[in-house]
């Protein structure tokens, strides 16, 4: 997917006029939140998995080469081929080749983020091999030709007028704007697909060692199509998904679809190890699993490894304030929200990605539902400091910064400006008190009026009060 | 009992009256009050914007400033979150000057923190009779748990609250966020002022100047000059210092205006 990150103030001023988006986003705002909530308060020692997720993540992470290994051997043993991917460039000619050397003319695909980041579709597509999206989400994207502006809700920027449209135009029917009625006509629309198709691509929300398997966690059951239908199952997965036994896939699962979308358990829990074996009737012939770097081991001994804990619930967009304004896309790739503005700078590079740090209040939601405890605002300001130590911010910044500096840290100084200031900006409040727009700070005035200044400093009153108090002692003696 | 006052960088600039009110607060609850002449800023504006050494520089020196206090009380989460949680956790995270950095974090209090739960008062100063809705600043929510201090503070001056909707979420404020993403802050302000408009509240109440001056930026900018934003401090202990005589309230009088 293309990078467009780094215009994200721009994009985001324009997501915040656009009234279509702002309805969507309107109409989702309090779904996930209020679902997660009350997901959660059925668990009595939430905090308590939530910190044995988080160690459990964090013991993955640090044995990331055992894990992988292990898992390697042990999803071989049933069968599979295990792939390396080091680059988003390998892991899609792997999957060319697996289709090419195969003869596949149709792919279907289950959701998948990691094929988002690489842009697998288009790949397969350059080669002449049909892709079709089965998550419904994604299918209504494939058919606008968008990026997902959600990691689990892809579509959550459309309204169901646009949906409507899009499958007028695809499916050659009259328009339904019923959503059980869509959703049954897509469904009859994927059905041939899924009958017939070459090669399933399913992405793996987790990857578990001891056992070899890979796993899907969805709502619509098209993922169990995917990977057992086509005689080819094609697994495509970041590395840092490895967790080292079932029991861990159980811990987590108690949190994953509470935080994601507020259930208890999601619709499907697809495990899948290995391909068909001898005397069994379902499942594929070859099943191949490209585990994917692509910049993750960029992470890995570094201060920003806990972002390697995420397990995709997408809880920190669903809360954060920013993404719940301006939406999934404004942040120009495909993880959005806080996660987002931490994996994108350091995948894409920060002087691609230099806003999103910066599009954070540090209002501290996002880390709040984390399920795995990611310090999310602490991540996004170690990004902050090194683009501070690069010098990546605009130099009207960095001379605010720089002049700040300089004072706060010489209280003479600092008293002798903050009284000036305090006067100034007190007279261009005028009788109002409110100042309307002020040079320098148009990113406030544009939309805000600036409360002026009472005009004297607390530390000038309170000298004159001390002095004051000093003379009327003297008085009395 | 020595209580160091934080005044915090936005309340000595633009409002002197919250500080007023805070010294007020605490003198009335008996504590001995000083006000270190050397103080500036707590870093935090530093420290999000991604300059480390300064932050640490300007952690050094509110130590030093109040070093010799029992207790120190900022009007603001904020800056106590700053002190209490990222001095420690961060910045001094595993220096030897930690230990230090710790005790500074034990006897630092957000105001209405202080007052319930430390001196415990019983009344405060003053009456305050109209409805106010109490806007939750992230970092004394999150960081501190200040939630229902302010509100008991609140129902002690008399005055009702009406909850709006969504008060614990961020004002858009986020310190130089709002004026570096000015149209998210703005609408993030925006919804808040909605909220508490719609909770029918006379004035919105909370405890952080910053998210105050962003409110209220807001509100005034829709057209409305009606509705008081006041910081907890002013609501408790009216804006103006008692020995100070003609300082001006911080009521808005909107026959002065427009």
């Amino acid at each position: 997917m293309q990078v467009t990150s780094m215009f994200f103030k721009k994009t985001a001023s324009m997501k915040l006029d656009d009234p279509v988006l702002q309805e969507s986003l309107r109409k989702f705002k309090g779904k996930f939140v209020d679902a997660r909530a009350r997901a959660v308060a059925e668990v009595d020692a939430w905090e308590t998995v939530r910190s044995h997720a988080a160690r459990l993540r964090d013991h993955a992470i640090e044995n990331l080469d055992a894990y992988l290994v292990e898992f390697e051997r042990n999803a071989t043993r049933r069968g599979a081929t295990v792939h390396w991917a080091e680059t988003a460039e390998e892991a899609c000619e792997i999957v060319v080749g697996i289709a090419k050397a195969n003869g596949v003319r149709k792919v279907t695909k289950s959701k998948s983020m990691v094929s988002e980041e690489i842009n697998l579709n288009e790949r397969l597509e350059a080669v002449g091999v049909q892709v079709v999206e089965t998550d419904l989400g994604e299918y209504i994207l494939q058919l606008a030709n968008e990026p997902p502006s959600h990691i689990v809700a892809p579509a959550v920027h459309k309204t169901k007028e646009q949906v409507a449209d899009l499958f007028v135009a695809a499916h050659h029917k009259p328009r339904l704007t019923d959503i059980a009625a869509m959703t049954r006509e897509a469904r009859e629309a994927l059905r041939e697909h899924f009958l017939t198709a070459d090669m399933g691509i399913s992405g793996s929300n987790f990857v578990i060692a001891e056992t070899g398997t890979t796993l899907t966690v969805t709502n619509e059951g098209n993922a169990d199509l995917v990977t057992t239908v086509p005689r080819i199952h094609c697994v495509i997965t970041g590395i840092e998904k490895v967790i080292p036994t079932l029991e861990d896939f159980a811990t987590l699962i108690r949190l994953l679809p509470r935080s994601a979308t507020g259930q208890s358990i999601a619709n499907y829990l697809t495990l899948t190890t290995g391909v068909k074996a001898p005397g069994e009737t379902d499942g594929p012939e070859q099943m191949h699993i490209v585990l994917v770097d692509a910049g993750r081991t960029k992470f890995v001994g570094t201060d920003m490894q806990a972002m390697l804990r995420c397990i995709r619930c997408g809880a920190c967009m669903n809360h954060c304030p920013v993404y719940q304004n301006v939406g999934g896309h404004a942040y120009g790739w495909v993880y959005p929200g806080p996660m987002g503005s931490v994996l994108t700078p350091t995948y894409v590079g920060i002087e691609n990605a230099g806003d999103l740090p910066n599009a954070a209040t540090f209002c501290g939601e996002c880390a709040v539902v984390c399920p795995v405890k990611i310090p999310l605002p602490d991540l996004m300001r170690k990004l902050r400091e090194k683009q501070f130590d690069r010098k990546l911010r605009p130099w009207g910044e960095r001379l605010g910064l720089a002049a700040w500096s300089y004072a706060a840290r010489r209280p003479s100084l600092y008293a002798a400006l903050t009284k000036f200031a305090a006067r100034f900006a007190a007279f261009l409040g005028g009788k109002e008190r409110l100042i309307h727009r002020l040079p320098g700070l148009d990113g406030w005035t544009k939309g805000r009026d600036m409360p002026a200044p009472e005009g004297r400093t607390f530390r000038e009153l309170y000298g004159e009060r001390q002095r004051r108090k000093a003379s009327s002692a003297d008085e009395r003696r | 009992m020595k209580v160091g006052l934080f005044v915090t960088c936005l309340v000595d600039l633009v409002r002197p009256s919250v500080g007023f009110a805070t010294l007020k607060l605490l003198e009335e609850a008996g504590c001995e009050v000083v006000v270190p002449e050397t103080q500036t800023c707590c870093g935090q504006p530093g420290y999000n914007s991604g300059a480390r050494e300064v932050a640490m520089d300007l952690a050094r020196k509110v130590l030093a400033e109040f070093r010799d206090c029992d207790y120190v009380v900022a009007p603001s989460g904020s800056c106590s979150g700053q002190v209490k949680a990222h001095y420690v956790e961060d910045l001094f995270h595993d220096s030897p000057e930690r230990p230090e950095f710790e005790k500074l974090a034990a006897k630092w209090y957000e105001l209405s923190d202080f007052l319930v739960n430390v001196l415990k008062v019983e009344s405060v100063p003053r009456k305050f009779a109209s409805p106010v809705t109490y806007h939750d600043s992230c970092s004394g929510l999150r960081e501190l748990g200040v939630k229902m201090q302010p509100r008991y503070l609140l129902q002690m001056a008399g005055a009702p609250i009406h909850e709006m909707a969504e008060c614990e979420k961020c004002c858009g404020f986020g310190g130089t966020f709002s004026v570096k993403l000015g149209d998210i802050a703005t609408r993030m302000a925006a919804n808040k002022v909605a909220n508490a408009r719609a909770s029918g509240a006379k004035a919105i109440v909370g405890g952080d100047l910053g998210c105050l001056l962003n409110i209220e930026g807001r509100l005034r900018r829709e057209g409305d000059l009606e509705t008081q934003v006041l910081h907890f401090a002013e609501v408790l202990a009216g804006g103006s210092d008692d020995d100070q005589g003609e300082r001006r309230p911080p009521q808005i009088n909107a026959d002065k205006r427009r």
